[in-house]
């Protein structure tokens, strides 16, 4: 079980160990580059209102399987985005082409597109510049690992399945992401991220472990302590038995968890309910889930990533969603809060958009109890790894279906009796949250299912397993 | 393109490189949406970039840069060398390839209209039309509707003397009503859901789908549903409209069969699969009447799985995947291939971009049609359920158990259909439904679906891939699970 993030001691890195400053892999533009674009397309455009992204991302990742790298990968590359607006019309057009003439053919095309469509009334003029909260998500050695550093970390964990007489699989990959948001009121925002990510699963001939972690700081990223707990894990989840389907009480780990409430981002925006196609929709001040669950949306919680500002520049803000079980609050863009009565939170995508807005930074409520002491006071039910394949079955009730993968035990006792067959499960989320018993201090979670949030372990009455498969 | 290209080859060999494949791709999209009367997205855009693959101490290496000048391409090149290094630090092996002919050749899928040429304002109206019509529905609390194209322009060349220009035009559309009453949201799409219809066509495409005559229709039985009945549960006889049994194809049978997934290249993500090696030519994966190819020839038709050549230079193929019944082929590259002992690839190697490395794909993966007519189908069934429009799907990690629910099916009584019901669902284990099979229906029934999301990889590409299916009929397959009560 991991601890939380902001109490972690940051582990000695045994990854980014060639790191010696800056290297040749940081390939950032830099904010005066990105402006410099901006400017440009600025004096090219005859819309009323121009706004510009420029993106820039280099990013890089080693793949292993069979105990072999396999794939290695590189890229590098930019996106320029330009946003017209004519009589009230808006529309976009994009290149990665930086050249003075593909510049000014995106310009006019995102003009023209603008022109011949109709005039949308709720369309509101663009902001001046924001005043905005600062973030501190770039990481130098994280931008200048290199493929002989994620090797060496790879090869380690390769050599170690071999004496285990394991199998493994995963990737490693790094990179550097830096974006521009810029509009000819004069608004100028900046933003850059490094990324890290180490991804585990080890396999043996009936079982299998997974473990993985994200994180800007490549510090943060103990590639061989997460092989080791993927190891324990297949190691533990030999022999797995069938037992039969039904509702069970159930622990999940917190990557289980994340793939689980990430199902409820979108049920958080103000166009999803004014839509009527959120599970808030008529639930809005209504108890919902347990006392015990409260949610926010925070992208200045210290283990968020992500841009402390939106896709037309405003300010996110901190937002209460749920309190104490009862929903009270959902996100915003610009339109959306004009339409609802509301004011922006700073969750507006790019426009023209009919999404409207989202909350990226969701952050669970916690509890205190480790996983060892919600086993210990589990008479039978199961503990679950990691989730698969989950799709919304009904998006009211919030019923998903989807699979258990790597480490599913039988708890009975107490103790952890064992590995038993994989199962699917179709739950209802609302229900699941309404039926929380206890929860481990909320950590930044990573899965394959949903972005990264901040969660924790979670025990719950009654999840409802509906068949077993074959393994 | 080609002298970018040809720079890349060189520099990658005088690195020493031992092969080398670039790929130079310029992909122009337009995309339109529209709801509940008003146009939601409306972009353009364009992206031009070089990947380059080299094998250098026998292992493989791949960068990608969007900064075509020679410092960009020398770099991008550099780059590429000192991956394969890196990657030969942990190496088992030196990579072996199967054996490949070189290739110059040009190639484009034939369309009619240039779905670029066809004034925006014209693609929007067509959609807020369709959009109208389904808002007259009472009970209607939501629109929407989207168009989407991409023309791919690409260029690959290899370090054997290879030089394939290909030109692709995809375009696709689709329309969705959603009705929010009580505690329910019901949907219907067409033509299909997640996006609609998509395929290697033109404009010609859209005009045919008729998306303004289909919406009244799709409204009612979206408003209608509210009041069906609710899924029985147990087991069933079940008919699957074509394009649900085309998702079920792409899960059950699509991905299982990827080699790369079988070697565990995948386990990581993707997972790995039941279709181990023993099993080639060994398994009864379904019953007699079940023929499945994997085809991404012109003449199978214009799907999102069709091409000349796969991204590493293999010309197109059909290949037996299931013939009689019997499992008979995975899906190659030309390192797969060569490790089960094949002596050549059937040419699946596929990537989403420029800045991707090419991996093992589904072209088009297609049950052959069989002979019934769909109205004798019903005729000759007793007490089933027709499923049709895919709502939700999911299939464990290696493939053998999977749920699916249709936006809508019809209770079959006595040869009739019957009473509407909402939501319905089914589930099994893959071979086993496969094996109660007992009817497929003719080719007049037969559609090649686009499915153009497919995600697979580390990092994650998205690709289209085509599955042709007609109606077909399933015994004995248990219904009504997906629920949480």
């Amino acid at each position: 079980m991991p601890k939380p993030a902001k109490k972690k001691k940051a582990p000695r890195s045994r990854a980014g160990s060639g790191h010696k400053g800056l290297a040749a892999h940081d390939h950032r533009l830099g904010a005066s580059e990105l402006r410099r674009i901006a400017d440009k397309i600025f004096k090219l455009s005859e819309a009323d209102e121009t706004e510009v992204d420029v993106s820039a991302v280099t990013s890089a990742l080693t793949r292993f399987a069979n105990n072999t790298i396999h794939q290695n990968v590189a890229e590098q590359g930019i996106a320029i985005s330009v946003r017209a607006v004519v009589d009230g019309r808006t529309a976009r057009a994009s290149t990665n082409k930086t050249d003075e003439e593909s510049l000014r053919r995106v310009t006019a095309a995102a003009l023209e597109l603008a022109q011949v469509q109709p005039r949308n009334p709720a369309l509101l003029p663009m902001l001046g510049p924001q005043k905005l909260q600062k973030v501190d998500r770039f990481n130098a050695k994280t931008a200048a690992a290199t493929p002989a550093d994620r090797a060496r970390a790879v090869t380690r964990v390769c050599q170690m399945a071999d004496r285990q007489k394991q199998t493994t699989a995963g990737i490693f990959s790094t990179g550097l992401s830096e974006f521009a948001l810029a509009n000819s009121r004069g608004l100028f925002e900046y933003y850059q991220e490094t990324r890290a990510e180490f991804s585990v699963t080890i396999l043996e001939k009936d079982s299998s472990g997974w473990a993985k972690a994200t994180s800007a700081r490549i510090d943060e990223i103990d590639p061989d302590a997460l092989a080791e707990r993927a190891s324990k894990k297949a190691a533990d989840s030999r022999s797995p038995r069938e037992i039969p389907a039904g509702k069970y009480t159930t622990i999940l780990e917190p990557p289980a968890v994340l793939d689980l409430v990430g199902f409820l981002f979108y049920d958080f925006a103000g166009t999803c309910v004014h839509d009527q196609r959120s599970c808030f929709t008529g639930r809005m001040g209504k108890k919902l889930f347990g006392e015990n669950i409260s949610i926010w949306d925070d992208v200045y919680h210290p283990v968020q990533l992500g841009p402390p500002f939106d896709g037309e520049g405003v300010p996110r803000q901190r937002v209460t969603l749920v309190e104490k079980g009862v929903p009270v609050n959902l996100v915003y863009s610009r339109a959306t809060a004009k339409e609802m009565k509301a004011k922006p939170t700073g969750h507006g995508f790019s426009l023209p958009s009919e999404d409207g807005e989202a909350p990226f930074n969701l952050v669970f409520s916690g509890g205190k109890a480790s996983t060892e002491e919600m086993i210990r006071s589990t008479e039978r039910g199961l503990l679950i790894t990691r989730l698969w394949y989950i799709r919304e079955v009904d998006p009211y009730k919030k019923v998903l279906t989807g699979m258990t993968r790597d480490g599913t035990f039988l708890v009975e006792n107490g103790r952890v009796a064992g590995a038993v067959r994989n199962f699917r499960f179709n739950q209802s989320i609302i229900d699941m949250l309404a039926n929380v018993e206890m929860m481990g201090p909320a950590v930044r979670a990573s899965g394959e299912e949903s972005f990264d949030m901040v969660v924790p372990a979670m025990k719950v009455r009654d999840f409802n397993f509906s068949e077993v498969t074959k393994f | 393109m080609k002298s970018w290209a040809n720079l890349a080859i060189e520099k990658a060999l005088a690195r020493r490189a031992s092969y080398a494949d670039v790929r130079v791709m310029d992909i122009r999209h337009r995309d339109l949406s529209t709801k509940n009367g008003q146009v939601g997205r409306m972009s353009e855009g364009e992206s031009l970039g070089l990947g380059i693959r080299v094998i250098a101490d026998g292992a493989w290496g791949f960068a990608s840069t969007d900064r075509l000048t020679v410092q960009g391409v020398e770099s991008c090149v550099d780059e590429a060398i000192a991956i394969a290094k890196a990657s030969a630090m942990a190496k088992r092996h030196d990579v072996v390839l199967a054996p490949e002919q070189s290739f110059v050749d040009t190639w484009q899928n034939p369309f009619i209209k240039d779905p670029f040429l066809i004034p925006i304002e014209t693609q929007i109206a067509v959609l807020l039309r369709a959009d109208a019509e389904m808002r007259k529905v009472k009970g209607i609390t939501l629109a929407e509707g989207s168009m989407s194209f991409r023309k791919i322009d690409q260029l690959f060349v290899s370090s054997i003397g290879s030089a394939i220009h290909q030109t692709k035009m995809q375009s696709g559309a689709g329309i969705v009503a959603t009705s929010f009453a009580g505690e329910e949201i019901q949907k219907r799409s067409y033509p299909n859901s997640f996006g609609g219809q998509h395929m290697l066509r033109g404009y010609e495409l859209i005009e045919e789908l008729d998306l303004v005559r289909h919406a009244p229709r799709i409204a009612e039985e979206c408003v209608a549903l509210h009041s069906a009945a609710k899924c029985p549960e147990g087991k069933r006889t079940i008919i699957l409209d074509s394009s649900q049994l085309g998702l079920q194809i792409h899960e059950s049978i699509g991905h299982p069969i990827e080699l790369d997934r079988v070697l565990g290249m995948e386990a990581n993500f993707a997972g790995m699969s039941f279709l181990t090696l023993e099993k080639l030519n060994s398994l009864r994966y379904g019953s007699d009447i079940v023929n499945v190819v994997a085809d991404a020839r012109l003449a199978h038709g214009p799907g999102l799985g069709t091409f000349g050549y796969d991204d590493e230079g293999v010309p197109a193929q059909c290949t037996p995947i299931i013939s009689s019944g019997q499992f008979t082929g995975y899906l190659t590259n030309r390192e797969t291939a060569a490790a089960i002992g094949q002596s050549r690839s059937n040419g699946t190697m596929r990537t989403e971009g420029w800045n991707r490395l090419p991996i093992i794909r589904m072209t088009n993966i297609s049950i052959l049609p069989g002979d019934h007519k769909f109205e004798d189908l019903i005729a000759d069934t007793d007490d089933g359920i027709y499923m049709e429009t895919n709502r939700s799907w999911s299939i464990d990690d290696r493939r053998y158990h999977f749920q699916f629910s249709t936006e809508i099916g019809w209770e079959i009584k006595n040869g009739k259909r019957g009473r509407m019901i909402k939501t319905p669902s089914y589930s099994g284990i893959t071979t086993e439904f496969w094996n109660s099979c007992d009817a497929i229906c003719s080719r007049d029934y037969w559609t090649l679906w686009g499915t153009p999301n497919c995600g697979k990889g580390q990092p994650m590409q998205t690709m289209g891939t085509g599955h042709g299916a007609s109606p077909a009929r399933f015994r004995n397959v248990k219904v009504g699970i997906a629920s949480s009560d």
